[in-house]
């Protein structure tokens, strides 16, 4: 892609906070990053995973622990729960690659629903009350993550957002090389063909794994991030809701495109932020895209865009 | 704690009365399943709104039609909860799976769970998430039975045998009759079968449509033992999507007794380690995907 577009972005990314409320867009980035990571497995490998959630809220419940009672600095702890989500991910993915297709997002699910009852009955989880006030603290020891500096009279959270920029830079770097790899190539290739992949001889299970690992433990530094941001680790992060809510952001975006993730969490994350006043209408609302993304434009926005310019976006 | 025959048999019975409900709602998937080749996501919604045909029927219909006096009454709901759900996804089918059946299969997943969410979202604005008591529970079936090693109550009897009744004549239907073997030939091969001069797409519609209208009867019978509640059918839907991977989806049987049994097996754990309950059903999925990946009764596609 044009190199002009991704320098824009990143503009864009470091000018944004003094434009719209920064929590907002560390929110956006977090799950932004959470469907970059998710893609990697449906648009890229064509596995639908239906617990993602386990891996994005295991690792932010394993973070605030790590932070909260074991004292451990912010970037220590987020690699605390980027790791735990890593070997989740290998335990799950090694149990669902087993089984093909459909099966393959029940397994998921209900091996997601495991880590839901673990958080909801393990001592150290807070239970229905989730991980409450997680210090943020400083960043190697050294910068205050809680510092505001104030920028025209507003108080901003700077060094938290650049610190959040950098690790959603970080993360989208891992699954560009990932997706433009080699490695990547038989990716896609198996989500092709899949029978024609293991008669050139790939180990596809292998593959598959590998997949599932990078994007579970990407999905776990998302949910580690939020965390710190939100000074939280909830329920509701390790619910089948979330799970869905990423598979919708993934598929309103554009399956399969960089950029797609990126559009979709956008969306879904605006659309949660300005209808609060609606209450719980927004499962409704979100229930109400799914249907009319899969029956319209299963291509998402990105994937549509990308067609009407004649190229992959 | 010791472990008495009583208290281990009344905890199976206990867990026999929810497997009959596994048993049905996943039937139910495997049916639509066979012939859709989709997983009804929106399954567990239509359970629950099932259960609220029951207690709407019998709290709110009588005042809406201006008759405060009538309510609908427990026997009659047994049979409209399931013909208005049963007509619901006949829409359904009608105007949305119809349209996604040449796309991935995984498309008819993503397009239930958004149906999923919006039933569940509605209800969940009107009503309380605890849930609500349905109070219609007819005279006859109050009270309990003595089974010579404990008293059950009628009620959860008369659940168990009605299931086993539906469940068994599903499974009749299917594998022993003309018009299971209709469908069970589309299952196979629906463009030959659609060469017979079989109307396919109407058997697709009315599959549907008494796959979902299998989950509003076992919703009715469900109200007046749970709580009736916008949750119960996302908590169900879970379960039983673990139900199926254990089972497997491809034979009828396979799946109403892998539901019977993963009831009594969580019935028991809750005498054995209560805690456990409520995660042995998916314990015992990891242990199946290690040792028979294809499920207990399944075959790889």
């Amino acid at each position: 892609m044009n190199r002009y577009v991704w320098i824009l972005l990143f503009v864009l990314g470091l000018v944004a906070p003094f434009v719209v409320y920064p929590v907002f867009m560390m929110k956006l980035l977090c799950f932004a990053l959470f469907a970059l990571a998710f893609n990697l497995l449906l648009g890229y490998t064509g596995l639908l995973s239906f617990g993602h959630a386990a891996f994005f809220g295991g690792a932010s419940y394993i973070t605030g622990h790590l932070i909260r009672n074991s004292g451990l600095t912010p970037e220590l702890g987020i690699l605390g729960g980027t790791l735990f989500a890593a070997l989740l991910g290998y335990l799950v993915g090694s149990l669902a690659i087993r089984r093909q297709g459909i099966y393959f997002a029940m397994v998921t699910l209900a091996l997601a629903q495991i880590v839901y009852f673990i958080a909801l009955k393990a001592p150290f989880t807070g239970g229905e009350d989730g991980l409450q006030g997680i210090p943020r603290g400083f960043l190697f020891g050294l910068i205050d993550l809680n510092r505001v500096h104030v920028v025209g009279g507003k108080p901003l959270a700077l060094n938290l957002y650049y610190f959040v920029f950098a690790v959603f830079c970080l993360g989208f770097w891992i699954i560009y090389r990932t997706i433009h790899s080699p490695f990547g190539q038989v990716l896609k290739g198996l989500r092709e063909n899949e029978p024609r992949a293991v008669s050139l001889g790939y180990k596809v299970d292998r593959f598959k794994l590998m997949a599932f690992v990078i994007s579970s433990a990407i999905a776990g530094l998302a949910g580690a991030t939020k965390a710190l941001v939100f000074q939280l680790a909830s329920l509701t992060d390790v619910s089948w809701h979330t799970s869905g809510e990423v598979v919708l952001m993934t598929l309103l975006g554009g399956v399969g495109t960089v950029l797609g993730p990126l559009a979709g969490a956008f969306t879904v994350v605006t659309l949660q932020s300005e209808l609060t006043s609606v209450g719980a209408w927004i499962t409704v609302i979100i229930g109400g895209i799914f249907v009319i993304c899969v029956l319209l434009f299963r291509r998402g926005f990105v994937g549509e865009l990308g067609r009407l310019l004649k190229r992959s976006l | 704690m010791e472990l008495s025959f009583q208290t281990v048999m009344s905890q199976v019975m206990l867990g026999l009365n929810n497997g009959v409900f596994y048993a049905i709602l996943s039937l139910g998937l495997a049916v639509i399943f066979g012939l859709l080749n989709i997983v009804n996501f929106v399954h567990g919604a239509l359970y629950m709104l099932g259960a609220y045909v029951a207690l709407l029927g019998y709290t709110m219909l009588g005042p809406l039609l201006g008759k405060p006096d009538f309510h609908l009454n427990y026997w009659a709901a047994l049979i409209v909860a399931p013909l208005v759900v049963g007509l619901l996804g006949v829409g359904v089918e009608r105007t949305m799976l119809r349209r996604l059946r040449k796309f991935d299969h995984l498309y008819g997943l993503l397009l239930t769970f958004g149906l999923a969410l919006i039933i569940q979202g509605v209800f969940t604005n009107y009503f309380n998430v605890s849930g609500d008591a349905y109070e219609a529970k007819p005279e006859a079936l109050n009270g309990a039975v003595n089974l010579g090693f404990m008293m059950f109550p009628k009620y959860r009897l008369w659940v168990i045998a009605i299931s086993l009744l539906v469940c068994f004549a599903t499974w009749f239907v299917i594998e022993r009759t003309k018009l299971g073997s209709y469908l069970r030939a589309g299952t196979e091969n629906p463009e030959l079968v659609k060469a017979f001069g079989v109307n396919v797409p109407l058997m697709i519609t009315l599959t549907y449509g008494y796959g979902v209208a299998l989950a509003a009867f076992a919703g009715v019978l469900a109200a007046p033992i749970y709580s009736v509640s916008p949750v119960m059918g996302s908590e169900m839907i879970i379960t039983v999507f673990a139900v199926v991977v254990i089972g497997g989806m491809g034979s009828i049987m396979g799946s109403i007794v892998t539901g019977l049994l993963l009831g009594m097996v969580e019935g028991f754990t809750k005498v054995v380690y209560a805690p456990a309950s409520s995660t042995v059903i998916f314990l015992i999925m990891v242990i199946v995907l290690l040792v028979k990946p294809a499920g207990l009764f399944g075959r790889e596609s």
